[in-house]
């Protein structure tokens, strides 16, 4: 009855999923919006590792590397984009950046 | 420790969920975004520990090495850059946050539905795949290595690439003027 099967990590993936998405959604502060993409990133992982263990298929590790490679560089730029935003606006608040041309 | 025998793997599977889920909400409802950067840290030492429980040991620990310690002190050093004093003046959520609420809950209705209708088939799970590299019973990373380095070179490299330019790009962007 307690017994875990892919179904269980699927709905772990799907939570983190969902509260990620209302994270990116809902919150005014860049820096909660950027720490939410990373929580979906790693709900995507999640799936990747339990359908690899259910189809004992290595690839699914191997996606999940890249995945965390592109959420390494989706990191490291999504940051360098909010301090040139805050040495611009003195701010990290979203919708103080909304103008094209500052 | 019968009991624990033979469900001690599910009840850490559990325990590692229930953490990952409750880290996740703290990053979401948490005013202080260093308390938020806390909380992301124990959602990516509870993923880690489920991708154990998954058989991807070195996956695992490169979640531990990249997330926990590369993205994670990046996120700090940033959350410290920054000048916070302002925070407790200002609205956490936006105005549109409880449609975005409604609509989340609704989206995790429709994937548990369909997931949990849907026939996946018997688990099959042959641990053997995860540890095999050139036929032989090495472990898990070599496994992987071997996979990588042979069927995924070209994305191998075309990642490196992507670092490099996503290097460039933050230093660029970080710079003063």
């Amino acid at each position: 009855m307690f017994e875990v099967t892919t179904t269980h990590f699927l709905v772990v993936s799907f939570l983190l999923f969902t509260i990620g998405l209302f994270g990116i959604a809902a919150r005014k502060n860049m820096i909660t919006v950027l720490m939410s993409i990373e929580l979906v990133l790693n709900s995507v992982n999640i799936n990747l590792i339990a359908f690899s263990y259910h189809l004992s298929d290595l690839t699914g590790q191997i996606f999940s590397i890249f995945t965390i490679t592109v959420a390494a560089g989706e990191a490291a730029v999504g940051l360098g984009i909010l301090i040139a935003l805050y040495r611009l606006r003195e701010t990290t608040t979203l919708d103080q950046a909304a103008e094209l041309k500052g | 420790m019968d009991f624990l025998t033979s469900y001690g793997a599910d009840l850490l599977f559990y325990l590692f969920a229930l953490l990952a889920v409750v880290g996740a909400l703290g990053v979401v409802t948490l005013r202080n975004p260093m308390y938020g950067a806390l909380s992301l840290l124990v959602t990516f030492l509870a993923v880690a520990a489920l991708f154990l429980l998954r058989s991807a040991e070195f996956v695992g620990i490169v979640q531990i090495f990249v997330y926990a310690g590369g993205i994670m002190v990046l996120f700090l050093f940033v959350i410290m850059l920054v000048n916070l004093h302002k925070l407790p003046q200002l609205k956490l959520f936006g105005g549109q946050s409880l449609i975005v609420a409604v609509l989340a809950i609704l989206l995790f209705a429709f994937f548990a539905y369909f997931f949990l209708q849907a026939e996946l088939g018997p688990e099959h799970v042959r641990p053997e795949v995860f540890v095999t590299a050139r036929g032989e019973a090495l472990g898990n990373s070599q496994a992987v290595a071997w996979n990588l380095y042979t069927q995924h070179l070209l994305p191998f490299e075309i990642a490196s690439v992507f670092l490099l330019v996503a290097m460039i790009g933050a230093v660029v962007l970080g710079r003063r003027q």
